[in-house]
């Protein structure tokens, strides 16, 4: 849809906006983590801002993730309200006593007598063989543990709008950028996630899916990059005649299980796709969303296209015949059609 | 640096409410727990772990500290939290998971939590590290007062975060004091087994701060050294690595048969109890008088009965009070 006063932006440029505009609009927002002020940050969220707020609040760490996500949990006790990015959440077993013991919990253990407003940003996503240890999305290993609101934005418009609203949010909020959606173009550049983003500040509202496509025959619920993959096989799908409904979580705690309930009792069918593992995931609590609740409606059992439950491979071939994609979506949704 | 006589009855008054109050702790962590030992039974349940010995470090350093200033403690925080000032009512019935409790009977003995004196805990070993660092940089950013003070134990040091945030401390020059309470035991296994050095305050040299150990678990001695830190990170010097020779009089947890212990190590740790010492110290120095001191001992038991009593006689939280307060 083009608009006249159109305005794309890549999901880096519209986290760095949202970023530029909360520290513009209150000082107790600062920045912190590895290579984010001369370099901008590895994907480019921080780039150019260290020359307007200087380096005190786009800050360099040392590599010690536990001590300066530590340390974000202690600034944000005490009245600030930190963005530290993990730079790959690969990183996360180095230091994830500072998230879930500490930045998780720290709310609960104190009766909410004390507020936790941080952001950490960290990226996920594979793709481009950089194998298993840089290309996890462990999305349900995050929203499995409960105290952190989880968002994944699939384009630039919710990417600025759900940081925005993360940084005004009192909770923790852990925000995971896929490296895919970007548009660093080193990394790949997916072109549908490269949308109009205006230049004011708004938010979109933690805890709350969109509908990417609008559809009647089958309900595909996705996240982050898993949503392109999802518009183009439901292109593809359109050709035969299918209309298939496309799902963006764009939160995943809160996950929106009224709009995955609805979109479901109308098409009758669910297809799940999330580029993390399989097994114990997102898409088996969004299958288990629809099931626990109503399963008459149901014309055929759902479906997952997930990461198989093996570590990520280096070799393209290996890596790219596990990585979900539209082929393997029209492949399950035939696979509905026979069961 | 001396403490003034204010200070030192100060000191010995909060050292002598940490006693009194894990004394109260330890009888009624018995009731309903005999003749079979279960943690889970009882007054208070799950694990209890026990500061008594160790009081001189929690004064001796927080003699210094104002409300404003942050401390981050142990999964052993009593004295610690005491001598902060933390509400003594509302921790303990926290300690009874009482609904009047800090975090309403979420968080118990390991999680006390008061922000209107910027205390706060972790049971994780060396994770309050993290966090008082961060609320260090907190006010430097804010250009608001304060220091941070971590009290870890000794055990503490060989984890990461321990390496780490004396490390970016250091780097930015945080006002951030690390205070280790060498109690020698990290549960059974000695400092000795554990630790390649013998004493940690060597490892300041690695992140190019000043480094001190205290001997003999010393208020007067803590008091002096603990000030001149404090007195350099407000004056924006930097951190100050600490550790002090203490004494963990209690086992690790309430329970613990201590079987790891040399034969007499006890004997020897209980004549050098701090609380008697000192009171023997004020009354030689002309500081305090047998009456005065007799006064201080009845006012903080009196001030432990009550809380004690407030958290006996609190309702329990409600079963479903368990879903809430997740998130601000």
């Amino acid at each position: 849809m083009t608009q006249s006063n159109e305005r794309k932006l890549t999901i880096a440029r519209s986290m760095a906006e949202a970023l530029a505009q909360e520290m513009r609009r209150d000082e107790k927002v600062f920045v912190m983590g590895e290579d984010l002020a001369a370099l901008g940050g590895v994907y480019g969220n921080t780039r150019g801002l260290a020359d307007e707020f200087g380096t005190d609040r786009i800050r360099d760490t040392p590599i010690s993730e536990t001590a300066f996500i530590g340390a974000a949990v202690g600034a944000a006790m005490d009245g600030m309200r930190p963005v530290v990015e993990l730079m790959f959440v690969d990183f996360f077993g180095v230091c994830f006593d500072a998230i879930y013991n500490l930045m998780a919990k720290n709310i609960y253990f104190s009766g909410g007598s004390v507020k936790v407003p941080m952001v950490l940003m960290t990226s996920t996503g594979g793709g481009y063989s950089d194998a298993g240890q840089h290309s996890q999305c462990v999305y349900g290993t995050f929203a499995h543990l409960p105290g952190m609101k989880v968002v994944a934005p699939s384009n630039a418009y919710d990417a600025k709008g759900l940081m925005t609203a993360a940084i005004r949010d009192d909770s923790p909020v852990v925000y995971m950028y896929h490296k895919g959606l970007q548009g660093m173009g080193w990394l790949g550049t997916e072109e549908g996630a490269i949308v109009h983003t205006p230049e004011e500040d708004y938010t979109v509202p933690i805890g709350k899916a969109a509908i990417a496509r609008k559809g009647t025959d089958v309900t595909i619920v996705s996240l982050g990059i898993g949503v392109h993959h999802a518009l183009r096989a439901a292109e593809t799908l359109a050709e035969g005649g299918v209309e298939a409904e496309v799902v963006d979580l764009r939160s995943l705690v809160p996950l929106d299980r009224d709009t995955i309930r609805e979109s479901v009792a109308k098409t009758g069918r669910l297809i799940v796709v999330d580029e993390d593992y399989s097994s114990y995931g997102v898409a088996a609590e969004v299958i288990a969303t629809v099931v626990e609740n109503e399963i008459t409606n149901l014309k055929a059992p759902p479906k997952r296209v997930a990461y198989p439950d093996v570590p990520i491979p280096f070799a393209r071939v290996m890596e790219q015949f596990c990585l979900p994609n539209a082929q393997k979506i029209v492949a399950a949704y035939k696979e509905l059609q026979t069961a | 640096m001396s403490p003034s006589r204010d200070e030192l009855l100060w000191m010995y008054e909060n050292m002598v409410t940490s006693r009194r109050f894990e004394e109260a702790i330890a009888k009624i962590y018995f009731e309903g727990k005999t003749p079979v030992f279960n943690m889970a039974n009882g007054t208070i349940p799950g694990e209890m772990h026990l500061s008594d010995g160790q009081e001189p470090v929690a004064v001796g350093v927080c003699a210094h500290l104002k409300e404003e200033d942050i401390v981050t403690a142990t999964h052993r925080p009593h004295h610690q939290a005491i001598a902060k000032g933390v509400d003594l009512k509302r921790m303990a019935a926290e300690i009874f998971g009482k609904k009047t409790g800090l975090s309403g009977g979420r968080g118990g003995h390991m999680h006390i939590f008061d922000p209107d004196v910027n205390f706060a805990c972790s049971g994780i070993i060396g994770q309050g590290m993290g966090p008082a660092a961060g609320a260090a940089l907190s006010r430097v950013l804010q250009k608001k007062p304060g220091v941070a003070v971590a009290f870890i134990g000794e055990g503490a040091v060989n984890q990461g975060a321990f390496h780490e945030t004396m490390n970016l401390a250091a780097v930015w020059k945080l006002p951030f004091i690390c205070v280790i309470e060498d109690n020698a035991w990290g549960i059974s296994v000695s400092k000795r087994e554990s630790t390649a050095v013998e004493r940690n305050d060597v490892r300041a040299a690695a992140y190019g701060v000043p480094g001190h150990y205290i001997e003999g678990n010393d208020p007067y001695k803590i008091y002096d050294i603990a000030g001149e830190a404090i007195a350099r990170a407000r004056a924006g010097e930097g951190p100050t690595l600490i550790e002090v020779e203490t004494y963990r009089l209690a086992g690790h947890f309430m329970g613990d048969a201590e079987g790891y212990r040399p034969e007499g190590e006890k004997d020897g740790l209980f004549e050098a109890d701090p609380i008697p010492k000192m009171r023997a110290r004020l009354i030689a120095d002309g500081d305090a008088t047998e009456a005065a001191l007799d006064e201080i001992e009845t006012k903080s038991q009196a001030r432990v009965d009550e809380a004690i009593a407030f958290a006996r006689e609190s309702d329990d939280p409600a079963p479903e009070d368990a879903l809430t307060s997740v998130f601000a």
